[in-house]
């Protein structure tokens, strides 16, 4: 029987870079459910907006550029990175925030790096600091979550043409917005944790880290745990950054007094953490290379979100995090080559050229 | 003295080898600064008082230094001369000295002065040596100004807000407004803004002078005209 002859990479995968960004677009259909259930339509308008600035941006640069525009385009990367954004940014942001963050993210994040596979940061997140920055007001404004019982009525979503009339007319939204369980912990002064749940609706009408949010959270988890399962990538660093998350969690929570910051499934659930973990963190071309580099790079941008969360200036801080951790990522590399075949240590790459 | 290539200093001094786009010296201030136009022209003048004086100063001193001693030397004129500059912008522009605060008196520590007074002055007569500092200060400035006005521009939506701090009230309406008011891009204003923006005009600059080599290199590789005869050892020049 004749056999190719087959030499390395012996792993042959018929997946291509539109296969793994299609099942990226995939997964994060639930958390987009949740979202577009508890804040409207917003969410789907931001990613809307988005996906059409960023086509836009990666054919206009790709034609300046002199690269093939159909075949990049094909590869979705412009639009994962435009519906990450969109699913970042708040529900309801004007038009043109949405238009300023996607166009940095493709044009100065992404191709003035090189483009597709040689951008040193993460585009999507360079465009949400760029808005988080530069438009702090706007980026602030979360609506409440659908349901939320507060003084008045229960709050509900904005209505579709509320919703367009806001995006694209720059209606105030004044009426809709509420603190973040995040934002509103970060503000608690002097009051147990138990007492503090008690007291702010955010909490006291949610499960476990508060009402609506907990759910953004699982529904990304579910999205996530999907991805897994597909194995577009592994579990290295999205377990190193909730593992890193949690461990500082568990050593500054002193059973709920009044300076304790937040129990671990507070962490886990707020904010950006699972959307952060299975996305953002996950991306390959910005984190570390090897498995070991990948579970440490995680671990870091968990403590890195907790210091800020608990200590910085911003209530979230997984954008930050990511960022600072994509500077160290080539530092990384260098410290955690993987082994090779037919040698035993796999020290850094001084050392083993040393033994060479 | 006639053999002084005056033409060269200046193309070197605004363009070739600019300070800012070339050298990239003295990027603290050009990034801390530039954030508004009234801003970047001050210390840019500021930059341009220190440099022409410390080159004559150098020139002048420059066969009774000796070599061991040049660079303390050098350092004291320098900041000398920023300690003049200093002192003349408190009491005549007393608001734009509080507002660029701490960057006046590093002047002193502008790399781009001391490698001109070190590279270019030392060993030139007067004329040339302060001629070269005009043109390396005003290159320096331009910069400056060109970056400052973008910042402006797009960081907070004006363009020559404030001239009055350094020209008088005669200027306390060059301002104006270019997107209304509320408007602000907050990042541009902020340092990662002014390494965009140095990043883009030093690209820009390398986009025209590569444009430039281009068209030079055409020029020349034209066919010429005359003898078409088959040459087998080498182009022709």
């Amino acid at each position: 029987m004749a056999r190719p002859r087959s030499s390395s990479p012996h792993t042959h995968s018929p997946r291509s870079t539109q296969w793994l960004m299609l099942q990226v677009l995939v997964a994060t259909v639930p958390g987009l459910i949740v979202l577009t259930r508890l804040f409207g339509i917003g969410t789907l308008l931001n990613i809307l907006i988005a996906s059409v600035t960023a086509i836009v941006c990666e054919a206009a640069i790709l034609k300046l550029r002199k690269r093939p525009i159909g075949f990049y385009l094909r590869d979705y990367s412009a639009l994962v990175t435009a519906v990450l954004l969109g699913l970042a940014l708040p529900p309801l942001a004007p038009w043109w925030l949405t238009v300023t963050g996607t166009a940095f993210a493709i044009i100065i994040a992404k191709h003035l790096y090189g483009g597709m596979g040689y951008n040193p940061f993460n585009p999507a997140m360079i465009g949400y600091v760029v808005l988080l920055i530069s438009f702090p007001l706007q980026m602030s404004a979360w609506l409440a979550p659908a349901g939320l019982l507060t003084d008045g009525p229960p709050a509900a979503a904005p209505d579709f043409m509320t919703s367009l009339q806001i995006v694209f007319m720059g209606n105030s939204i004044d009426g809709f917005t509420a603190a973040t369980p995040l934002d509103a912990f970060k503000h608690n002064s002097g009051l147990l944790v138990a007492q503090f749940y008690e007291q702010t609706p955010q909490f006291a009408q949610g499960h476990w880290a508060g009402f609506g949010w907990e759910w953004v959270n699982i529904a990304f988890l579910l999205g996530g745990i999907y991805l897994l399962a597909r194995k577009v990538f592994t579990w290295h660093a999205p377990v190193g950054m909730l593992a890193g998350l949690s461990v500082m969690a568990l050593f500054n929570y002193d059973g709920g007094s009044s300076t304790s910051h937040g129990s671990i499934l507070f962490h886990l659930l707020s904010g950006a953490t699972m959307f952060g973990a299975f996305f953002i963190v996950t991306d390959p071309v910005t984190s570390a290379t090897s498995h070991r580099g990948r579970f440490i790079y995680g671990v870091m941008i968990g403590v890195i979100v907790f210091l800020i969360r608990s200590w910085g200036n911003y209530p979230d801080a997984l954008a930050f995090a990511v960022l600072l951790m994509n500077f160290a990522a080539p530092f990384i590399d260098y410290y955690t080559p993987p082994r090779t075949y037919g040698h035993s240590k796999s020290g850094t790459i001084i050392h083993r050229s040393k033994e060479d | 003295m006639s053999d002084v290539a005056y033409g060269e200093i200046s193309r070197n001094g605004l363009w070739n080898n600019n300070p800012a786009l070339v050298q990239l010296l003295g990027l603290c201030p050009l990034l801390a600064v530039s954030g508004s136009v009234v801003n970047a022209l001050g210390l840019g003048l500021a930059t341009l008082a220190v440099l022409v004086g410390s080159n004559i100063a150098v020139s002048l001193i420059r066969h009774q230094v000796g070599d061991a001693i040049r660079t303390p030397a050098f350092v004291m004129i320098i900041a000398t001369f920023t300690t003049c500059t200093e002192m003349l912008m408190k009491a005549y522009t007393y608001e734009l000295y509080q507002i660029l605060g701490i960057f006046i008196p590093l002047i002193v520590t502008n790399c781009a002065i001391l490698g001109r007074a070190e590279a270019f002055a030392s060993k030139q007569p007067l004329l040339p040596a302060a001629f070269d500092g005009l043109m390396m200060g005003l290159g320096f400035g331009a910069v400056l100004l060109v970056l400052g006005a973008i910042r402006e521009i797009i960081g907070s939506g004006t363009l020559f807000a404030n001239m009055d701090l350094l020209f008088g009230p005669v200027a306390s309406n060059w301002g104006f407004e270019l997107f209304g008011d509320g408007y602000g891009f907050l990042v541009m204003i902020l340092p990662p803004g002014a390494f965009l923006v140095t990043g883009l005009l030093i690209a820009l600059k390398n986009i025209i002078d590569s444009r430039q080599q281009a068209r030079l290199a055409k020029i020349k590789t034209a066919p010429l005209k005359g003898s078409k005869r088959v040459r087998t050892t080498g182009a022709i020049q």
